[in-house]
C-alpha cells in the first residue's frame, strides 16, 4: 500500500512493490507442471477446444506433443495455425474459449489448462529461436499491410511464407499493435510482444516502417498503385467520448492511454495515479485499467458500469482478478457529470440505471463518488479517414468470408472490421486467412490464360 | 467384520497380505517395519547357498514404465538374490521370527541344483523357527545364468526333483514359487505336484527390458552403457499372473493345490481377485516399493469392507468362488449378445468411444445426432466388442447390457435365443460338421 495522498501522483510505491506487482499474471508452467497438466487431455476426437479456438489450433496434438517430451514439435502444431501463439497463450480469455469447451468441465468442472500449456510450448521454441517455416519461391508480388497488430502481423507472416514480399506500414513507433500498447503489463512481461515480433519477422521478406499513417503520410491509393495487394489491419484508434459535463477537467484520461504509457514504462514508477479512481466501463480494457491502478498504488478503484454484472464484455476470470487485487465492481451507474475542482477532478456524479422495456433508462436516482482520477473505457472506434469509398457498415469495414472489402485488391482484418470479436486471437485468424486468399487471387491472377478453343 | 485369519498350508497369518521375496525382505530392519505396519507374513530375500554371497550390480537396478501423472504401472529389476551373509540372515530371522509368532515367516531359498546344497541348507533354515520355505524356481536374470532360478523354473522335471530333495530334508512345508516365463505354467505346476510340494506361488518377474534410452541406444536400467533383461513386475503384469493361477486352479491335475498368489497386486481390489481365482493368499511387493509399508492398511480395510458388504465371514467364504467361471473360448455362450449403451447424463462428449469405433471397430456408435455432438450407439451395427467401455474415461458412463431372450438383436435381425450355444456344436466348425456326419 502506497501513499494515501489525495491527487495522481507517481511513485506511491517502493520499487519492489512495483517489481512484485507488475510480475507475470500466472508463471509459466515448468517441466513438471506441464507433464502433470498434459497428462490430464483426453486427446478428444473433433475436440471441441479445437472448435471453439478462433485460430483452430490442433490443442490435442500440441498437449500430447507436450506430454511426450515434444514441445519443439508442439510449438510447430500451434504456429501452423497461429503464429502468434505466444500472445494468445498469454492473452486469450481460455475460460470463455478453448478451456471453456474442454469436456473436463463436465465431470470435474476444471478443464485442462490449455492456455499455459500453450505458453510452455511456444515458450521453449521462441527461446530457442526454432523457426518453423520457409518462404516459398518468390513470387515477385509485393503487399502492403496497414498496421503491425495481431491481424496484420498474422497476416503478413503467412504471405512471406506464400513467398510474397510485404512492407506493413504502422502508425507507432513499435510494430505490435494492442500487444504492444493495449494488453496489460502483467500479462506481457519481458518486453514479450517485441520478442514475438521479432520472431515473425525472422521468416524475412516483411519490412516494417514505423510512424507511417494512413491518411497523413500515405494513402491507400498510393498504397494500391505501389503493391499488388493491400490488407487493412487498423484496428480501432478512437475512443468513444463520454458525453458527461466536466469531462475535459484534468484527471480524466483514456484507460487505453494510461495502459499504454504502463507498458512503456521500464519501471512504472514514473505512472501516474490517483488515490481514488473511477473506472468507466464494463470491457476488458476497464478490468486492465482498474487492476492495474490498483497495483499503481491507488487506494480505492472503483469500476461502475451502466448495466448489469451479466451484461460485462469482461469475462468471469478477469471480474473475479479485479475483486481479488481489490477493485470494486458496481452496476448499474452510469456517470452524469465529472464534479471538478480548480479544475481538477474531485468526485463524478452517476445516474442509476435500469433497463425498462429492454432499454437502458436512469432511474432518477444518482449518487456521488469521491474521485481524483476517472479512466474511460467505454469503448474505442474505428477511424475511417483515408479509406476512400470502401463500405462500412455500423463504422467498421464490411468484409466478406475471405477478408475481402468492397474495394478490388483491398482485404481486412482484425477489430476493424465488421463482426470483429475484439480478440487477438480472431485478430489472428483473420489475418492469416485474408494472406490466404490474397494468396490464391494474386496466383490466380498469375496463371497464363488458358486459350479457348 | 470379515474375519481375515489366513491358513495357508498350515501356516497361520493375521491377514493374507505377505511380502514377496524382495528388497523389502532383505534384513530384519525392513520386516520390523512392515510387521509393525500390519503385513500378515514376509517371504525373506532369497536365501543362497553358504560362502561369500553373490554380488549386485553397483548402478541402477530398476527401470520402469509409467502411466498418466507418472504413476508406476511396470517395473523392473537386475537385482539378485540376497547379497548378504547367509548367517546374518538366519540369526536375524530367527530374532524376527521370536519377536513376531503371531506373523507368518517363509525362507525363500535358491542353491544349485544338487542335492546336497539343499540337503545342508535346509536343516540351518528350520532352525530359525521358519514357518516354511518357498523354492525360488523364478528369478529370470542372473541366477539363471549359473542353472538356478528360472532355470530350474523352465524345467519341470528338475522342479520335480528339487521339491522332491526338500521334501525329503525338511519337515517345513514347501512353497514352489513358479516363473512365468514359460510357455504352459500348468507344466511346471504339476511337476511340483509330483515332487509333493505344498503349494505353487506365482508369478514371479517376467523377462523384460521396460525401455531403451535413445541417446545412449542402452536398455534401461544402463549399467555404464550396457543393459540386460530384468523381471518385470507391478499392476501391468496382474492380468498374466491372474491367468496363470486361474490355469493352475482350474487344471484337473492340479485341482485343489495351494496357491500363493503374486503379481502387481496393489490394492484389496486386486488382491480380493486372485483369491476368488483360487490363491489361498497373496504375496505383494511393487506396490510397497512404490508407497509403503502403509499400503497394506488400505488393502485390509478394503477387502474387509468388501467382505462385509458381501456377506462373505472369511476366506474360505471366497476363495476360489471365480474359479468355475473361467472356461475356454469354446465353450463361451454365443448365444448371449450384449450392447453397449453410453449413459448421456455422464457423458463428457470427448468422442473417444466415436473415433475408437469408428476407426478401428465396427462404425457403432454416432458423432452427430441431429446436428449435435452426440455418442449414440447404434445397436444395429454394435457387436458389443466392449472397446468403447475400455476408451470411455468416464467410470460407467458406458457399460454392457446384455438382451433379453427373445429380444429382437437388430443387428443379425433374429431374437436372442435362451438357450445356450457354443463353438463346438456351432454350424460353422469344421469339426462340430465333421463329428455331425
Amino acid at each position: 500500500m502506497g501513499t494515501t495522498e489525495t491527487g495522481i501522483l507517481s511513485g506511491r510505491l517502493s520499487p519492489v512493490e512495483y517489481e512484485r506487482n507488475f510480475s507475470d499474471l500466472h508463471p509459466p508452467l515448468d517441466e513438471h507442471e506441464a507433464l502433470v497438466a498434459s497428462d490430464r487431455c483426453y486427446f478428444c476426437y473433433d475436440a471441441p477446444c479445437m472448435t471453439a479456438c478462433p485460430t483452430s489450433i490442433d490443442i490435442p496434438l500440441f498437449i500430447r506433443q507436450i506430454s511426450t517430451g515434444n514441445p519443439i514439435g508442439s510449438a510447430n502444431t500451434i504456429f501452423d495455425q497461429n503464429i502468434l501463439g505466444g500472445m494468445c497463450a498469454r492473452v486469450c480469455p481460455t475460460e470463455t474459449l478453448c478451456e471453456q469447451a474442454c469436456v473436463r468441465n463436465e465431470a470435474e468442472h476444471r478443464p485442462v489448462e490449455i492456455g499455459r500449456l500453450q505458453r510452455y510450448a511456444t515458450d521453449i521454441a521462441m527461446r530457442e529461436n526454432r523457426q518453423f517455416y520457409q518462404r516459398a519461391e518468390p513470387t515477385g508480388k509485393s503487399i502492403a499491410v496497414i498496421g503491425a497488430g495481431p491481424a496484420g502481423l498474422a497476416c503478413a507472416h503467412r504471405l512471406a511464407v506464400k513467398g510474397h514480399d510485404v512492407v506493413i506500414y504502422d502508425a507507432r513507433e513499435k510494430a505490435g499493435g494492442l500487444n504492444e500498447y493495449g494488453i496489460a503489463t502483467y500479462k506481457a512481461v519481458d518486453d514479450f510482444a517485441q520478442a514475438e515480433v521479432d520472431y515473425v519477422l525472422a521468416i524475412g521478406g516483411i519490412e516494417i516502417r514505423n510512424n507511417q499513417m494512413l491518411g497523413r503520410d500515405f494513402s491507400l491509393s498510393d498504397l494500391l498503385s505501389k503493391h499488388d495487394a493491400v490488407f487493412l489491419g487498423l484496428g480501432l484508434a478512437g475512443v468513444n467520448a463520454l458525453r458527461a459535463e466536466g469531462e475535459t477537467a484534468e484527471g480524466v484520461e483514456d484507460a487505453v492511454d494510461f495502459i499504454a504509457a504502463l507498458r512503456q514504462s521500464a519501471t512504472k514508477a514514473d505512472i501516474a495515479i490517483g488515490r481514488r479512481v473511477v473506472v468507466l466501463g464494463g470491457g476488458m480494457t476497464a478490468v486492465d485499467a482498474a487492476v492495474q491502478a490498483k497495483l499503481l498504488g491507488a487506494e480505492e478503484v472503483t469500476i461502475c458500469y451502466r448495466r448489469g454484472k451479466e451484461h460485462m464484455n469482461a469475462s468471469e476470470f478477469e471480474q473475479d482478478l479485479a475483486a481479488a487485487k481489490g477493485v470494486t465492481i458496481r452496476h448499474w451507474l452510469q456517470p452524469k457529470r465529472i464534479i471538478a475542482r480548480d479544475g481538477k477532478v474531485a468526485g463524478i456524479e452517476l445516474d442509476y440505471t435500469s433497463i425498462t422495456d429492454g432499454r437502458l433508462t436512469t432511474t432518477g436516482e444518482t449518487g456521488v463518488l469521491t474521485a481524483d482520477h476517472v479512466l474511460k473505457a467505454i469503448g474505442q472506434t474505428f477511424e475511417a479517414d483515408g479509406l476512400g469509398i470502401i463500405t462500412l457498415q455500423s463504422g467498421r469495414i464490411v468484409v466478406d468470408a475471405e477478408g475481402r472489402t468492397s474495394l478490388d485488391r483491398v482485404w481486412a482484418g482484425g477489430d476493424c472490421v465488421l463482426g470483429g470479436e475484439d480478440l487477438t486471437v480472431s485478430a489472428v485468424a483473420q489475418g492469416r486467412d485474408a494472406a490466404e486468399s490474397i494468396n490464391h487471387v494474386l496466383a490466380a491472377a498469375s496463371q497464363p490464360a488458358v486459350a479457348v478453343a | 467384520m470379515a474375519d481375515l485369519r489366513n491358513n495357508f498350508v498350515g501356516i497361520k497369518s493375521p491377514n493374507p497380505f505377505w511380502l514377496a521375496s524382495a528388497p523389502p525382505t532383505d534384513k530384519a530392519y525392513n520386516v520390523e517395519r512392515a510387521f509393525k505396519a500390519g503385513w500378515g507374513g514376509v517371504v525373506w530375500k532369497t536365501l543362497g547357498e553358504e560362502g561369500p554371497p553373490v554380488v549386485n550390480v553397483n548402478g541402477p537396478r530398476y527401470g520402469a514404465i509409467w502411466g498418466a501423472d507418472r504413476r508406476l504401472l511396470g517395473l523392473n529389476n537386475i537385482e539378485l538374490i540376497t547379497d548378504r551373509d547367509l548367517y546374518t540372515n538366519l540369526r536375524e530371522m530367527k530374532q524376527v521370527k521370536m519377536n513376531w509368532p503371531d506373523r507368518a515367516l517363509i525362507a525363500s531359498i535358491m542353491v544349485p541344483c544338487e542335492e546336497n546344497a539343499w540337503k545342508s541348507i535346509l536343516p540351518l533354515v528350520e532352525e530359525t523357527g521358519a514357518d516354511g520355505i518357498e523354492l525360488n524356481f523364478g528369478c529370470p536374470h542372473g541366477m539363471s545364468e549359473r542353472g538356478m532360478g528360472a532355470a530350474v523354473g523352465q524345467v519341470p522335471e528338475y522342479i520335480e526333483m528339487v521339491v522332491r530333495w526338500c521334501k525329503q530334508y525338511t519337515r517345513m512345508p514347501v512353497i514352489t514359487k513358479l516363473t512365468p516365463n514359460i510357455t504352459d505354467v500348468r507344466k511346471p505346476a504339476r511337476a511340483a505336484k509330483s515332487g509333493g510340494t505344498d503349494a505353487v506361488s506365482l508369478i514371479n518377474t517376467i523377462n523384460s527390458i521396460t525401455s531403451v534410452n535413445l541417446d545412449t541406444f542402452s536398455p534401461e536400467p544402463s549399467i555404464d552403457g550396457k543393459g540386460s533383461h530384468g523381471g518385470y513386475c507391478g499392476p501391468a503384469v496382474k492380468p498374466i499372473a491372474l491367468n496363470m493361477v486361474a490355469e493352475i486352479a482350474r487344471d484337473p491335475e492340479t485341482y485343489g493345490l495351494p496357491i500363493s498368489g503374486i503379481g502387481g497386486i496393489t490394492t484389496w481390489r486386486d488382491a480380493a481377485e486372485f483369491l476368488v481365482l483360487g490363491a489361498g493368499n497373496v504375496q505383494v511387493c511393487t506396490a510397497a516399493m512404490t508407497y509403503g509399508f502403509k499400503i497394506v492398511e488400505e488393502m485390509i480395510t478394503g477387502l474387509s469392507a468388501w467382505m462385509d458388504t458381501k456377506g462373505h465371514r472369511t476366506l474360505d467364504d471366497i476363495c476360489g468362488r471365480a474359479v468355475p467361471n473361467v472356461s475356454d473360448w469354446q465353450y463361451l455362450n454365443l448365444n448371449y449378445i450384449a450392447k453397449a449403451r453410453i449413459d448421456q447424463d455422464a457423458c463428457i462428449k470427448c468422442g473417444r468411444c466415436h473415433i475408437a469405433c469408428e476407426d478401428t471397430s465396427h462404425q457403432a456408435i454416432t458423432q452427430y445426432v441431429d446436428g449435435k455432438r452426440h455418442f449414440e450407439v447404434m445397436e444395429d451395427e454394435c457387436v458389443g466388442c466392449n472397446l468403447c467401455v475400455n476408451v470411455c474415461p468416464v467410470q460407467d458412463c458406458i457399460t454392457m447390457v446384455g438382451l433379453e431372450p427373445g429380444v429382437l438383436d437388430e443387428r443379425t435381425g433374429k431374437t436372442v435365443d435362451p438357450n445356450y450355444a457354443n463353438w463346438t456344436t456351432h454350424p460353422n466348425n469344421p469339426m462340430a460338421r465333421q463329428a455331425a456326419e
